[in-house]
C-alpha cells in the first residue's frame, strides 16, 4: 500500500519535472520555438477532451464540446474587447457561464442515451456556429480580432503574472499557463473520480434505473458532471482566444467536437489519464502524417479504425495488460 | 400490527388499456405479503406503481400515511420503499463489494462537495458504509465473493446481489420483483429462508411471484389480481380455497395454486 502511494507520488513528481523543467529546457536547447506552440494546443485541447471524457463516464456520448469552446472563446473576448476586462478573471467567467449555459440545455436533453444524444450534441456545436455568425455581439464573419495579449496580473499590489506583452517569450508564458491549467484540470478529475462521485458516476453509466432505485438522483448528478465538462470546454475555449488573440464562428467546429470525443476513445475511456495521452498522440500523430501529403488522412483514419479494432479500450490498457502479465 | 404501506384506488391506464383498475390493499409492519396472478394482470404494473417508477392515473400509495406515489424513484427510496429488479439488473462492471457499497448512498451525511474534498464526514461515511457492506454481503452469503467483478456471478447468487443491494440503502419496505423465477428447487428454498430472515430482521416485504409453491410457503398473506383487478385477499389457505382465484387460474390451476 504504501510502495503503490510513493510509487504515485513519484509518478507525479516525473510528469510536473517533465512538463516545467524538462519541455522548456530541450525547447530552448533545440531553439525549436514552435513546439511551445504546439504544445500549448495540446494541453488546452486536452482540458476539453477531459470535459468530454466525464460525460464519457456517466454514459453519453458527447459531440458538442466545441459549442463550449467557442462559447467561452468569444466571453473572453467580448470581456476584454467591449468591456474593457483583464484577461484573467474571464477564464473562471467563460467556464461559469458555459456550465450554466449547460445546465439549461442539459436539463432536457440529458434524459437521451446512446446514438440520440449523441446526435442533439452534434448539432450543438453546428448551432453555436450559426449562432456566432448571426448575433450582433459576435460580430459575424468578421469574428473579433486583435485582441491584446494577457496583462499583469497582481493580488494585493503583488505582481503574480507578469504583462504578457512585455515579455520575449510570450509563447513560453501561454505554455507554463496552459500546462498549469491541464494539470490542475486532470488533478481534480482524478480526485472526482477516486471518491464517490466516481462511483456514482460508473453506476449512472451502468444503470441508471438500479441508480434511481437506490435512491441516486440520476437527474441531478447527470447535469452537475455535464456542467463540470463544460465548465472544462469553456476555459479551453477562453485561453484559446487569447493565444490565438482572435476568435472566429469557424474557431471550433464540428471536426474539432469530434476529435475531443476521438482523444477520449484513443486514450481509454476507463482512464482518467486518457484524454491527455490521446490528445498528444492524435495531434502529433496528425501532425507527423502531413509528409504523406494526399494519403494523410487516408493513413489516420485507416489507423484510427485499426486502433479500434485492435484496442478497444484505449492506449492505456496496453499499460495495464502489461502490469498483469508482471 | 400497524400499517406499512397502503394502496387505495390505484389505477393505470395506458391508452385505452387499463392496466391496473382500482386496486386497494395494505401491507402491515412485518409481514411478507405477496401479489400473484396469471399472466398480463398487472402485476409488473402494480409493482412500478407502488415504487413510483411509473405515475398513476388515479388513486394513490401512502408509506407510513404520508404519501408517496406520483414522486420521483429516488425520492420514494429515501422515504423508505425500495425495490429489486426482476433481471439480473446489478453495476455489471463494478465489484460485487463495491456494488453494495454504492447503494448505501441515501445513508450518506456528506454532499458531493464532501465527497469531493475527502471531508472527516464523507471518510467516516466511507468506513461505515465498508462495514455494513461487508456486514450485508454475509448475511447473503456472499462474503466470498466480495472482490469479484459482479457480471461474472453466476444467476442464483446475482439475484441474492440484487437483494443486497436493495437491504443496502436500508429501506422500510423491499419490494421484491419475482425473486423465485428461474431457479431450480433448492434455490428457492435457499431464497425462501432468506426471504424469511430479512422480515424476522424486522423488515416488511412485498413481492411479485410467479412460483405459487413458494408464495403459499412464503406469505403472510396474499393478493391475487386478474385483469388488472383485485379478485381475492387472504392468507395462503383462504386462496386456495377462494373459487374466484381457482377460476382465474383455470386450466393448470390446480397445481399451479399447490392443491
Amino acid at each position: 500500500m504504501t510502495r503503490n502511494r510513493s510509487m504515485k507520488i513519484a509518478s507525479v513528481a516525473a510528469f510536473l519535472a517533465i512538463v516545467f523543467i524538462a519541455v522548456p529546457a530541450a525547447i530552448s536547447l533545440s531553439g525549436r520555438i514552435d513546439l511551445y506552440y504546439t504544445l500549448t494546443s495540446v494541453a488546452l485541447l486536452s482540458i476539453a477532451s477531459a470535459g468530454v471524457w466525464l460525460t464519457f463516464y456517466i454514459g453519453r456520448i458527447n459531440i458538442g464540446q466545441g459549442a463550449y469552446a467557442l462559447m467561452g472563446g468569444y466571453v473572453s473576448a467580448i470581456l476584454v474587447m467591449n468591456h474593457g476586462w483583464s484577461f484573467w478573471p474571464t477564464i473562471p467567467v467563460a467556464g461559469l457561464l458555459c456550465a450554466a449555459a449547460s445546465v439549461l440545455i442539459g436539463l432536457p436533453i440529458l434524459r437521451l442515451r446512446g446514438v440520440y444524444f449523441a446526435m442533439v450534441t452534434l448539432t450543438l456545436t453546428e448551432v453555436a456556429r450559426l449562432l456566432a455568425l448571426a448575433l450582433p455581439i459576435t460580430n459575424g464573419a468578421k469574428g473579433i480580432v486583435s485582441i491584446p495579449l494577457p496583462g499583469a496580473l497582481s493580488v494585493f499590489g503583488l505582481t503574480i503574472i507578469p504583462d504578457f506583452a512585455t515579455l520575449q517569450n510570450s509563447r513560453l508564458a501561454f505554455y507554463l499557463l496552459a500546462v498549469t491549467l491541464m494539470v490542475v484540470c486532470f488533478a481534480v478529475m482524478y480526485r472526482l473520480v477516486q471518491s464517490r462521485i466516481g462511483k456514482l458516476c460508473q453506476s449512472l453509466q451502468q444503470n441508471e434505473e438500479l441508480a434511481s432505485s437506490i435512491g441516486v438522483n440520476i437527474a441531478y448528478l447527470r447535469v452537475i458532471a455535464y456542467a463540470v465538462s463544460s465548465f472544462f470546454g469553456g476555459v479551453a475555449g477562453a485561453i484559446f482566444a487569447a493565444i490565438s488573440q482572435s476568435i472566429y464562428p469557424s474557431s471550433f467546429t464540428v471536426t474539432d467536437s469530434v476529435n475531443f470525443m476521438l482523444n477520449c476513445f484513443l486514450g481509454g475511456l476507463g482512464y482518467v489519464f486518457g484524454p491527455m495521452l490521446g490528445t498528444l498522440v492524435l495531434y502529433f500523430g496528425w501532425d507527423l502524417l502531413f509528409q504523406t501529403g494526399r494519403l494523410q488522412l487516408l493513413i489516420y483514419s485507416g489507423l484510427m479504425i485499426v486502433l479500434m479494432l485492435v484496442l478497444p479500450n484505449g492506449l492505456l490498457s496496453l499499460a495495464e495488460t502489461t502490469r498483469k502479465k508482471a | 400490527m400497524a400499517e406499512m404501506l397502503e394502496v387505495s384506488g390505484l389505477s393505470k391506464r395506458f391508452g385505452g388499456l387499463v392496466a391496473v383498475n382500482n386496486v386497494s390493499f395494505s401491507v402491515r409492519e412485518k409481514e411478507i405479503l405477496s401479489v400473484i396472478g396469471p399472466n398480463g394482470a398487472g402485476k409488473s404494473t402494480l409493482f412500478k406503481l407502488i415504487s413510483s417508477f411509473l405515475r398513476p392515473t388515479s388513486g394513490e400509495v401512502r408509506l407510513k400515511g404520508e404519501r408517496i406515489s406520483g414522486l420521483a424513484p429516488h425520492i420514494a427510496a429515501r422515504r423508505g420503499v425500495v425495490r429489486t429488479f426482476q433481471e439480473t439488473t446489478i453495476f455489471k462492471n463494478m465489484s460485487v463489494r463495491d456494488n453494495v457499497i454504492i447503494a448505501h448512498h441515501l445513508r450518506s451525511k456528506a454532499n458531493l462537495f464532501g465527497f469531493f474534498l475527502g471531508t472527516g464526514t464523507a471518510r467516516a461515511d466511507e468506513a461505515a458504509f465498508g462495514a455494513s457492506a461487508d456486514e450485508i454481503l454475509a448475511l447473503l452469503g456472499l462474503a466470498s465473493l466480495a472482490n469479484e467483478t459482479a457480471r461474472n456471478l453466476p444467476h442464483g447468487h446475482l439475484r441474492a446481489l440484487g437483494i443486497a443491494v436493495g437491504l443496502a440503502t436500508n429501506p422500510s419496505i423491499l419490494l421484491l420483483d419475482e425473486p423465485f423465477a428461474g431457479m431450480n428447487h433448492e434455490e428457492t428454498m435457499r431464497m425462501v429462508a432468506l426471504v424469511r430472515r430479512l422480515r424476522d430482521l424486522g423488515l416488511t416485504i412485498l413481492l411479485v411471484e410467479h412460483d405459487m409453491p413458494a408464495v403459499m410457503k412464503i406469505s403472510d398473506r396474499i393478493v391475487v389480481l386478474n385483469f388488472g383487478q383485485k379478485i381475492a385477499e387472504g392468507t395462503p389457505s383462504d386462496i386456495q380455497a377462494n373459487d374466484k382465484v381457482i377460476e382465474a387460474y383455470l386450466g393448470s390451476e390446480d397445481e399451479a395454486i399447490g392443491l
